[in-house]
């Protein structure tokens, strides 16, 4: 037990003069707005913070991100071979060779960093769940999608399933138990980086990407 | 009263200045607006706002079982936890940590408790070089000046001190007052510094108990950066900002946020639980936790003041006041300007020091309207303005020290004659009539101001005469 730790908690504990606050938890029940139309929700939501929605179908997503791959000019993407979407991007770049070159997340970040930094373009990651009321992506890096790929190339792709959507983060961290299951890091994210620190005026892509282009992976429609 | 005449000085030098006062009320207008449409229904403002007041009271009055079951938390995950009583002691913990890695260089995210350790100029001496990467931070430490406004740290200058800051300090660069390309001359510039840095050290927004997880707020990615590229992460936090579960979280980040900027959220929520494991390919290998008292402890004793405690920092206050808005942020001594600063940088510091702050303030209330967890800040200011005069050995440290004679002299007075009908009768007659006894009376006033004159017949006066009943 250090000292310093002992004294303050022993300061802490000694409650003196002033009346009390008497406030404790209020108990109110916040409105947890939940629209019928979560994936419209979202979209408008994730649009108004400067992200590209794009829904597609779930079998129809890699020729999405190849077609916007061709749209922006990309050269390389990077992506987690090990990852929920390495298989797919693998065999369709294996099958229609239509995606740009494609480089894995194999290595420690101290292994490939300048590479990460000077060299990709784009990074595609999964997402493990979206928040309407916000336009908001969860993450949860992996060893297989480290935190790095939503981070530091300039194009951010994520792919989300429509299913994964929720009305609000109150809700996923109490429907997904999050305070029993903590990951090393946990991310939301909604837009670009973005920074105002100039004369106030809203300016995209500071440190982190300056694009992010979300691909909702819908259910097909009979 | 050395400090008092320099706050005195400051003040005048900013009312003085006209940039400043351009400004600083458009700023506030801008972000006033943002606010207000953030918050479209008053019942839900109502709604949240109770509930994020709840949770902080609750917090703050449970700080030691919550800071304790944080420590066994974070440490279970693998974060080190090291609790610092002052701000040097924190420096310290900082800068043992730093040389344990031979490291001689820090990037740095936004961090207000940083700012109160005074840590760049404390490592500075001892060789270790700090960079500050939040835009708004990187232009002031390039200005050698410190932040303005807690949220956005160069609100006070505009893009052509920014591109003439820029230009001066990197004869490389292009000199362009077009905001896009300055930004990204920043991005540029800064870029390979997080590849460089060994130790990343960053603020806290919140530390939840019952996960041990750190919360950090930001939109720009730098703070990211800072807990993901370094080997080693330190995050500094004053104590009170521990919250008790992760269902606390959603509701603090959500009126955190639309109080400060108006954005409904920001672009990242960074949760940080623990360092890099064996299996992961990135992330810092060592995560510290600097838990900050400097005074905290004593204002959480005080049953009233403790609620100063609650602030989660969003800057609403600042915005909203009509002195700030007209000083900016340097003419405020300490660390945090505005309401929240005057209420809380006393109170470390001792009224002894920094008392004149809590007299910084018309007591409008618009700092407590708007603050998203009900600090009652203009009471409490007047509290302090009272320890500051009342002689208290219990009291807050300082109290009694800004007491003077001819002062408590002039208000027994005052006491006297609104005390006693027929003294007040005489004191009215001679104060409308013989006028010239007020420009004495009224010295300090009326440097400043035009002398009220007052009318030969008072209202009680006019009032008999046409007869009006005592009530």
């Amino acid at each position: 037990m250090s000292e310093p730790r002992d004294r303050i908690l022993a300061r802490l504990r000694r409650k003196g003069k002033g009346r009390a606050g008497g406030i404790g938890r209020s108990g109110v029940a916040l409105s947890n707005r939940c629209p019928k139309d979560l994936v419209g929700e979202f979209q408008r939501r994730a649009e108004a913070m400067h992200a590209q929605v794009y829904r597609v179908e779930r079998s129809g997503w890699t020729h999405l991100l190849e077609r916007l791959c061709r749209e922006k000019a990309i050269s390389n993407l990077l992506y987690g071979p090990d990852g929920p979407l390495g298989g797919e991007i693998r065999e369709a770049s294996r099958q229609r060779q239509g995606l740009p070159d494609l480089v894995g997340f194999v290595q420690e970040i101290e292994v490939c960093r300048e590479q990460l930094f000077f060299e990709i373009e784009a990074a595609v990651t999964s997402v493990r769940a979206g928040v309407a009321a916000t336009g908001t992506l969860i993450l949860w890096p992996t060893p297989a999608e480290p935190r790095s790929m939503s981070l530091v190339p300039p194009i951010h792709f994520a792919v989300l399933d429509a299913g994964a959507i929720h009305s609000s983060f109150a809700d996923v961290v109490e429907k997904k138990g999050w305070n029993r299951c903590m990951p090393t890091n946990a991310l939301l994210i909604s837009g670009p980086s973005k920074t105002a620190d100039i004369e106030q005026t809203l300016t995209h892509g500071m440190h982190g990407p300056t694009e992010l282009v979300i691909l909702v992976l819908t259910q097909a429609t009979i | 009263m050395h400090q008092d005449a320099e706050f005195r000085k400051g003040v005048r030098e900013a009312i003085g200045d006209p940039r400043i006062r351009r400004t600083f009320r458009a700023r506030m207008d801008l972000l006033m607006a943002k606010r207000r449409s953030a918050f479209p229904d008053p019942e839900e403002w109502d709604d949240l706002r109770r509930a994020a007041t709840g949770i902080r009271a609750d917090n703050i009055s449970r700080l030691p079982e919550l800071l304790e079951q944080l420590e066994k938390n974070c440490t279970r995950n693998g974060i080190r936890v090291h609790w610092a009583e002052t701000a040097d002691d924190a420096n310290q913990t900082v800068l043992e940590i730093m040389r344990g890695h031979d490291a001689l260089q820090l990037i740095k995210g936004k961090s207000m408790v940083s700012e109160e350790m005074g840590l760049n100029g404390y490592l500075a001496a001892r060789g270790i070089d700090c960079l500050e990467s939040d835009l708004g931070e990187f232009i002031v430490q390039l200005a050698g000046e410190r932040p303005s406004h807690i949220i956005a740290p160069a609100i006070h200058k505009d893009r052509a001190q920014v591109a003439r800051l820029f230009k001066e300090n990197f004869p490389d660069v292009s000199y362009t007052e077009d905001i896009k390309i300055l930004t990204g001359d920043a991005r540029r510039l800064l870029r390979r510094k997080f590849l460089e840095a060994p130790v990343g050290l960053t603020g806290v927004n919140f530390a939840v108990a019952e996960t041990g997880t750190l919360c950090l707020v930001e939109n720009e990615g730098n703070g990211r950066l800072c807990t993901t590229m370094p080997k080693v992460h330190i995050a500094v936090m004053g104590i009170e900002k521990v919250v008790e579960k992760l269902s606390d979280i959603p509701p603090l980040l959500d009126i955190l946020v639309r109080s400060a900027t108006g954005q409904s959220i920001t672009t990242y929520f960074n949760m940080i639980s623990s360092p890099r494991r064996r299996d992961e390919r990135d992330g810092p290998e060592e995560v510290h936790l600097v838990l900050l008292d400097n005074g905290r402890s004593r204002i959480c004793q005080d049953r009233e003041l403790d609620a100063t405690l609650r602030c989660i920092r969003c800057g609403a206050c600042m915005n909203h006041c009509p002195v700030y808005s007209r000083l900016g942020g340097h003419a405020y001594p300490g660390t945090i300007p505005g309401p929240i600063g005057a209420l809380l940088e006393p109170q470390i510091a001792g009224l002894d020091r920094l008392g004149m702050l809590p007299t910084a303030s018309t007591l409008c209330g618009a700092c407590s309207e708007v603050c998203p967890v009900g600090i009652p800040i203009p009471e409490l200011l007047n509290r302090l303005r009272a320890e500051g005069v009342k002689r208290d050995p219990e009291g807050i440290a300082g109290s009694g020290s800004r007491r003077r004679f001819r002062e408590a002299l002039v208000w027994r007075l005052w006491q006297l004659i609104f005390s006693r009908p027929q003294i007040y009768c005489v004191a009215v007659f001679f104060a409308t009539r013989v006028p010239a006894v007020l420009p004495r009376l009224f010295g300090p006033w009326i440097r400043s101001r035009s002398l009220p004159i007052p009318a030969e017949k008072n209202l009680h006066d006019i009032c008999l005469k046409r007869g009006v009943e005592h009530e």
